[in-house]
């Protein structure tokens, strides 16, 4: 893609002080995005995160459809809040979690950890917003993500990788299955 | 066989007999004997095939350049003149004799096959030397030699004296040999080559440019090879060594490479009327103060020690008054009688139990129980102090008519102060070494007192080499008539003034020390005897080493040295205090830079080395601190630097943009 | 709509995913933290793709398959976690240090020890 090209056609876009509907919308749903994924990764509770998770993954899923991917935004609900998160909260009770707060949820590294995530931040912000500054998407016309579309993309031109997947997945199944399973007393792996 | 390949062979067949002796030394002792005497008997007779052959007159010159050098062509070559061929035929009849001599001398000594191979090694080192025409070459047979002494001059190196001998020995030759070397390469230098007949033809036609420095550097390595004042200190102490590696190096061979070396390139020398007038001084020096030396040593080997050096200073003496033949004649007469000296001794320390002639002169009957040794070391002895018709009288005689000649100005190019200094300090020499000689025959085997205990019969091979070595002591002398034409062609024949004169110096000095000894013995009270070594059928080399041990005897009033040499005995036994000088000058300050180095390498390169080491265990110590096992600190430094990279690569990109 | 706003939110989440991963003790924790991170690439997919209107649609292909991914990561890794708990008895992640350097003396007294 001619980025040249590109940024002259949208030199005339419309500036960021004049936001449209749709605009509004997304910061509005980013912003419970971003503020859902921050207290759940501070709150000092476990169940608590996994369930401020599930709102910022659903808040993504809400981005998905104002950027026109239904499809994907469905798998997001249902893969993501229905099933990953269902596993974590497995998890969490099957590692006898504590419920309420634990004060040592976070470990030492946590000030060398909130450097390196600021100033990763500072670094990733600043090179985008300079970079895409006045890159403008067209959200008119057909929408990029219904199922068909995908469906129809998906199956013409990516079964291979579909195809490989699934092999990926079904070795995972099976690995899942092996590390999980309780051995019988007296042998030690 | 050509005369060349003949002589080629001379010196290869000892060096491959070493190196035999050498191979084979430990699993085949069977072999080690006929592998040590038989080659060098068989070099002994092609020398003496080509000294036939070469008949005396007519030089030999062969050589082959194996390889470009350079400005300066190293060639393998032979030069044979009549002095290399008579010195040749002596190096290698004294070697065989020492050879054989050794078989019955160390006939039960763990170490005789490298001994033996060492001393095979040795004769075709002095065999190369003699032989070689270059100059270069004739240098590897010299530092062969002196090698070869260090490791057969420290043949018992259990004891801390062959020890210091053998290093003293090596190192005070090699003091010699750093100035040799330069002076090889000045000689080369100015001639454009290191062949001798190339050298010798640009000294006839006036081409050599510093002839004194050339000369003098020279005679620094002779001085160390030949024993001469004042590198001459190494001798006596080398006495350490077995009584055959005595006869060989320090009588026959090593010590005659140096007078043979100038002897050999003798118009160098003779280009330089101060080089010669140093060569007198320090002969004239060499000869008196040794012979007063000899004259008080209680050691019987350090006596013959010390006479060779005397001996050595004759010749040097012949050279520095400019007639190499003379020289070479009392070389060859000298290396057989002090051969002999040094074998006879051998057995007499073998038979005596000791080496203390103190120690002898309280024991009766070894002449009795050791005729062989007692009859022909006489005959020597006769021969060293120079009475006719034995050969030391002819070969001296030939010097001191040499040194008359040139005192009265008869030889053009040689300052007549050098022939005066030789004439006197040769004919006070005379004097002296009558004295020695007839001191040490009286002390030795006319002793009274308990008979010395029995160490068994010395074996045939020990006896029969002396009465070899007694030919030519007896009757060498009589090679004056012919030996000339073999020479220079100067008369080697003794006049009436030096034969009267010398003659009668050496009654008068023997008849002196006869009396002062039949008074002193006279009047001496029967002192306890002193120790000897006791044991019975013991090999003669392992008595000798074990007589090393033996504590000298007081002070001896019934010695005729002391009593001639008066206040001069003290530091003539001492070897007039030159070693405590060398101590004092020359042992000390290195000693001190040593332990300078020392401690600069102890404590301040070692700092850098130690704080080298802890810098880097520190830097460790903190590299350690991060491996703390917790993987979110390895991710969050690994993060931390990806975000530091791709924040330099943005900020470099957008500096390159803007620029 | 600008692609700003979505490049900029796919960037923030994904630091505070960073975060998450990096100060978080519980295992489990640290799974859903990257769970965030991965949301924040597959929002940035989305948005290029549509941004690009690829003909292929590249952009969101590849966000089914990491869904996928990540759904086989996190059973794979949830059981991993399950394991590590019950060998240990915890499922902290400061606590599994047994790559780390060793105190001196430590190995003699394992040694004793065993």
């Amino acid at each position: 893609m001619n980025l040249a090209a590109q940024a002259a056609q949208t030199a005339q876009s419309p500036g960021f002080l004049s936001p449209s509907g749709v605009e509004v919308a997304f910061l509005l749903v980013g912003l419970v995005t971003l503020g859902a994924a921050v207290v759940s990764v501070t709150t000092k509770q476990l169940v608590h995160a996994a369930l401020w998770l599930v709102v910022a993954l659903g808040g993504l899923a809400v981005e998905y459809l104002l950027l026109t991917a239904e499809f994907i935004a469905w798998v997001q609900v249902l893969i993501y809040v229905g099933s990953v998160v269902v596993l974590l909260l497995f998890g969490l009770m099957l590692t006898k979690a504590p419920i309420g707060r634990s004060p040592d949820a976070d470990s030492a590294n946590r000030p060398v950890a909130l450097a390196v995530a600021t100033a990763a931040a500072a670094a990733l912000v600043w090179v985008v917003a300079d970079a895409f500054r006045t890159t403008w998407i067209e959200l008119d016309g057909p929408a990029r993500g219904t199922t068909g579309v995908t469906g129809e993309i998906l199956f013409r031109h990516w079964v291979l990788p579909f195809e490989a997947l699934s092999v990926l997945l079904l070795a995972a199944l099976v690995g899942a299955i092996v590390l999980s399973r309780k051995k019988p007393e007296g042998e030690r792996d | 066989m050509t005369t060349t390949t003949l002589a080629v062979l001379v010196p290869l067949l000892p060096f491959l007999g070493a190196a035999a002796g050498l191979a084979v030394g430990r699993t085949a002792p069977g072999f080690v004997r006929p592998l040590a005497v038989l080659p060098t008997l068989a070099a002994a007779v092609l020398a003496v095939l080509v000294a036939v052959r070469q008949g005396g007159n007519t030089v030999i010159e062969a050589s082959t350049e194996l390889t470009p050098t350079g400005s300066v062509p190293l060639t393998l070559g032979l030069h044979i003149d009549g002095f290399a061929a008579l010195v040749a035929v002596l190096v290698g009849v004294v070697a065989s004799c020492v050879q054989i001599y050794s078989t019955g001398y160390l006939r039960d000594d763990p170490r005789y096959p490298s001994y033996a191979a060492l001393v095979s090694l040795f004769t075709a080192a002095m065999l190369l030397v003699v032989y070689s025409g270059d100059l270069m070459v004739l240098l590897v047979g010299w530092e062969i030699m002196g090698i070869c002494s260090y490791f057969l001059v420290g043949h018992h190196w259990e004891t801390p004296e062959a020890r210091s001998a053998s290093l003293k020995a090596f190192l005070v030759t090699k003091l010699g040999d750093v100035p040799f070397l330069f002076g090889l390469f000045a000689l080369a230098a100015d001639a454009g080559t290191f062949r001798i007949d190339g050298i010798l033809a640009t000294v006839a036609s006036g081409g050599l440019d510093h002839p004194t420095v050339v000369a003098l550097l020279l005679l620094a390595g002779v001085a160390g090879k030949s024993a001469q004042f004042p590198l001459h200190t190494w001798l006596p102490d080398a006495m350490a060594g077995p009584t055959p590696v005595s006869a060989l190096i320090h009588a026959a061979t090593m010590v005659a490479a140096g007078i043979y070396f100038v002897a050999r390139l003798l118009p160098v020398f003779a280009a330089s009327a101060a080089a010669l007038t140093v060569l007198a001084v320090t002969a004239a020096v060499t000869m008196v103060g040794s012979a007063l030396a000899a004259l008080a040593q209680d050691d019987i080997k350090r006596v013959l020690a010390y006479s060779t050096i005397g001996q050595l200073g004759y010749m040097a003496g012949a050279l520095a008054v400019g007639d190499r033949g003379a020289a070479l004649f009392h070389l060859l007469s000298h290396a057989a009688f002090k051969a002999l000296l040094f074998l006879a001794a051998g057995a007499v320390i073998h038979a005596a139990g000791t080496n203390s002639l103190t120690a002898m002169s309280r024991t009766g009957g070894l002449a009795k129980r050791i005729p062989d040794a007692y009859w022909t070391m006489t005959v020597a002895l006769l021969a060293l102090a120079a009475i006719p018709p034995f050969a030391g009288f002819f070969s001296k005689e030939a010097v001191l008519v040499a040194a008359e000649h040139t005192a009265l100005g008869d030889r053009p190019g040689v300052p007549a102060g050098a022939g005066w200094t030789v004439l006197a300090a040769g004919l006070l020499t005379a004097l002296l070494t009558a004295a020695y000689a007839l001191r040490l025959w009286l002390r030795a085997f006319r002793g009274r007192g308990a008979e010395a205990p029995d160490h068994g019969r010395q074996p045939i091979a020990m006896t029969s080499v002396l009465w070899v070595l007694a030919v030519p002591s007896l009757g060498f002398g009589l090679g004056a008539f012919v030996l000339d034409d073999w020479f220079d062609g100067e008369p080697l024949t003794p006049t009436l003034t030096t034969a009267v004169l010398g003659t009668g110096l050496a009654v008068a000095g023997g008849a002196v020390t006869y009396a002062v000894w039949r008074t002193l013995a006279a009047r001496a009270v029967p002192a306890a005897p002193a120790p000897h070594v006791a044991h019975p059928d013991a090999d003669a080399g392992l008595v000798e080493a074990e007589a090393l041990h033996l504590p000298h005897p007081a002070e001896d009033p019934a010695d005729p040295g002391r009593a001639l040499l008066g206040p001069l005995h003290g530091p003539a036994a001492d070897g007039f205090r030159l070693d405590a000088l060398y101590a004092r000058a020359f042992v000390r300050p290195v000693l001190a830079a040593a332990s300078l180095v020392r401690f600069l390498d102890r404590e301040v390169v070692d700092t850098y080395v130690r704080g080298a080491a802890g810098t880097a265990k520190g830097l460790g110590w903190l590299v350690r601190r991060a491996q703390t096992g917790n993987v979110q600190t390895y991710l969050s430094a690994l993060l931390a630097g990806s975000v530091v990279l791709a924040i330099a690569a943005v900020a470099l990109a957008n500096a390159f943009a803007g620029a | 709509m600008h692609l700003a706003y979505p490049a900029v939110l796919a960037a923030l989440l994904f630091c505070v995913g960073l975060y998450g991963v990096l100060a978080r003790r519980n295992a489990i924790l640290v799974l859903m933290s990257l769970e965030l991170m991965l949301n924040a690439v597959n929002l940035n997919l989305v948005a290029f793709d549509v941004w690009l209107r690829d003909a292929l649609h590249a952009g969101q292909a590849l966000t089914l398959f990491t869904i996928a991914v990540a759904a086989a990561e996190i059973g794979i890794g949830l059981a991993i976690v399950l394991m590590v708990y019950r060998n240990r008895g915890t499922a902290d992640v400061d606590r599994l240090r047994d790559t780390a350097e060793a105190p001196r003396g430590t190995d003699e007294k394992a040694e004793a020890a065993a």
